[in-house]
């Protein structure tokens, strides 16, 4: 008989995350945003560079056709924005391959949003607002912080991460006594800030209450808007708590032109650094074509957001079955 | 030789790092939201005993040591080197001093003990959690006399000197825990 077959959590985690989504539900049934689902099953799938992508087969045989699992909803959710749904959300599963550790899963539980007419300020009050609101029964927070990157970033290493010094970042990682960083990064500004702001910044984020962390380098732009003030950034907000990533939210960009484009430079990025083929999303173009309403959007790992609830460390404590005990 | 990426490291996963054989102690995926994922790697150098923590973009790999642990019986110091006999195939192995390092305080002849091997080479020797061994010299204790924190030093066989009771005399067999070096029980024979 095999001792893993039991769950990987204790009934009292199941308990929770029930009474967490009925909270989430009540919230948003409040405010008028209405509750979608969209295929996990898909024809094309997220460019990012840095994501691993779970593949299946559909049909048998000549006809057979490659899908993907998603990695998460936001193209089909900006199909329906297209479309006129208004606001919308989501709780779905979402995959990505290879990211399994302390704080990951493959398959995890998302909850995305949209919110029509709001701009990224008006999506971090409402991100505010649903955090204190579902944390206000199991955690005494103070409220919920905003910063920008620039500023955490400046106020933690010293480094300004919107001019790069080549020179400056790696003397900040000597210091740090991690000299590979040199051949992790090289001359990549990009890798530098994911680097240092992964190992460096982010751990001392958020210990006694939320931050929300906005105004993203440019060449961290992914799906968000170039700032109107400071083009060197961009309308993007993280969330941080105990140093854990909780969410990532844009106010997002409807330019169909200049989605297709950095769709094309990201498969681009994946096809030099050897990654696994990515059928771009022409119906995500076309849908932003037609157009997108004015909106910000984000998405929050809910299995972390438990972790912080309940005061587990590990992501495991939280799910039915983990990848190891699927 | 096999080659492991790193969301392949987990502890006690033994591998190579700047040509020298390593242990992986614990192993941290960190992912910033978007973004290069990392793993960053707590690693035990097998030859120095050190641990030094090291990063690694997620999908990196590092060949695999082969080392193995394996269970032996210790027979004799030659002077310069120590013996040891795999007890299956009765292989021997001789093991200089670095490599038995600490241990060497806790073997007595006959023990089994695990002698690492790295590429059929000692590379350390571990001595069983616990051995028993007969203490050869201490002073009588004085019934009563609870001072010097209710112990006295006493010298074992091997060489090796523990703290024991006030009651525990010199000829007398004892169970010692060799990761703290601590004072178990007594012996009944």
């Amino acid at each position: 008989m095999l001792s893993d077959w039991q769950p990987s959590c204790h009934i009292d985690a199941l308990r929770l995350r029930a009474e967490v989504l009925h909270k989430i539900r009540g919230f948003f049934l409040a405010r008028g945003v209405l509750e979608v689902e969209t295929p996990l099953l898909g024809h094309s799938c997220g460019t990012d560079p840095h994501l691993g992508l779970f593949t299946t087969t559909y049909g048998y045989g000549a006809q057979a056709d490659t899908l993907f699992l998603q990695t998460s909803p936001e193209f089909a959710m900006k199909r329906l924005l297209c479309a006129g749904s208004g606001s919308i959300y989501q709780i779905c599963k979402a995959f990505r391959n290879g990211e399994s550790g302390r704080f990951h899963n493959p398959e995890f539980t998302l909850l995305e949003w949209y919110r029509v007419g709001y701009n990224l300020g008006d999506l971090m009050t409402e991100v505010a607002d649903l955090l204190e609101y579902l944390c206000a029964s199991f955690l005494s927070l103070k409220t919920t912080k905003r910063l920008s990157y620039q500023d955490v970033f400046f106020s933690t290493t010293g480094l300004d991460p919107l001019t790069f010094s080549y020179e400056q970042y790696y003397a900040f990682a000597l210091k740090q006594h991690q000299p590979e960083a040199l051949s992790l990064c090289g001359d990549e500004h990009g890798l530098w800030l994911d680097f240092i702001f992964s190992h460096y910044v982010q751990p001392t984020l958020g210990q006694s209450e939320f931050y929300l962390v906005y105004g993203y380098p440019a060449i961290q732009s992914s799906l968000a808007r170039i700032n109107q003030d400071n083009p060197e950034t961009v309308d993007r907000v993280e969330v941080f708590f105990r140093g854990v990533e909780l969410g990532n939210g844009y106010y997002e960009l409807q330019d169909a032109q200049e989605q297709s484009q950095r769709f094309d430079a990201e498969i681009q990025t994946r096809a030099v650094t050897g990654r696994q083929l990515v059928v771009k999303d022409d119906r995500l173009v076309s849908a932003l074509e037609h157009g997108l309403p004015e909106c910000a959007g984000i998405a929050i790992g809910l299995d972390r957001l438990l972790m912080i609830l309940s005061h587990h460390t590990k992501i495991e404590d939280v799910l039915s079955f983990s990848i190891d005990r699927a | 030789m096999a080659i492991y990426s790193t969301n392949e490291f987990k502890s006690g996963l033994k591998v190579m790092l700047d040509n020298d054989p390593c242990a992986i102690i614990e192993n941290e995926f960190v992912k910033p939201g978007k973004g290069q994922a990392f793993n960053r790697v707590k690693i035990r150098n097998l030859k120095t005993g050190r641990v030094i923590e090291r990063t690694f973009k997620s999908g990196d790999s590092l060949e695999s040591a082969d080392v193995v642990d394996v269970e032996m019986q210790y027979l004799y110091n030659d002077g310069e080197y120590r013996h040891f006999m795999t007890p299956e195939s009765f292989e021997q192995y001789q093991c200089d001093a670095k490599a038995v390092g600490d241990a060497s305080k806790w073997l007595k002849d006959q023990d089994m003990c695990t002698v690492t091997l790295w590429n059929d080479a000692p590379l350390a020797v571990t001595p069983n959690n616990f051995v028993e061994l007969t203490i050869v010299e201490t002073d009588p204790g004085v019934r009563g006399d609870t001072s010097g924190g209710g112990g006295k030093p006493a010298t074992l066989d091997t060489g090796a000197v523990v703290r024991v009771p006030l009651f525990v005399q010199q000829g007398e067999m004892i169970k010692v825990d060799t990761r703290t070096g601590e004072y178990i029980s007594r012996v009944k024979e």
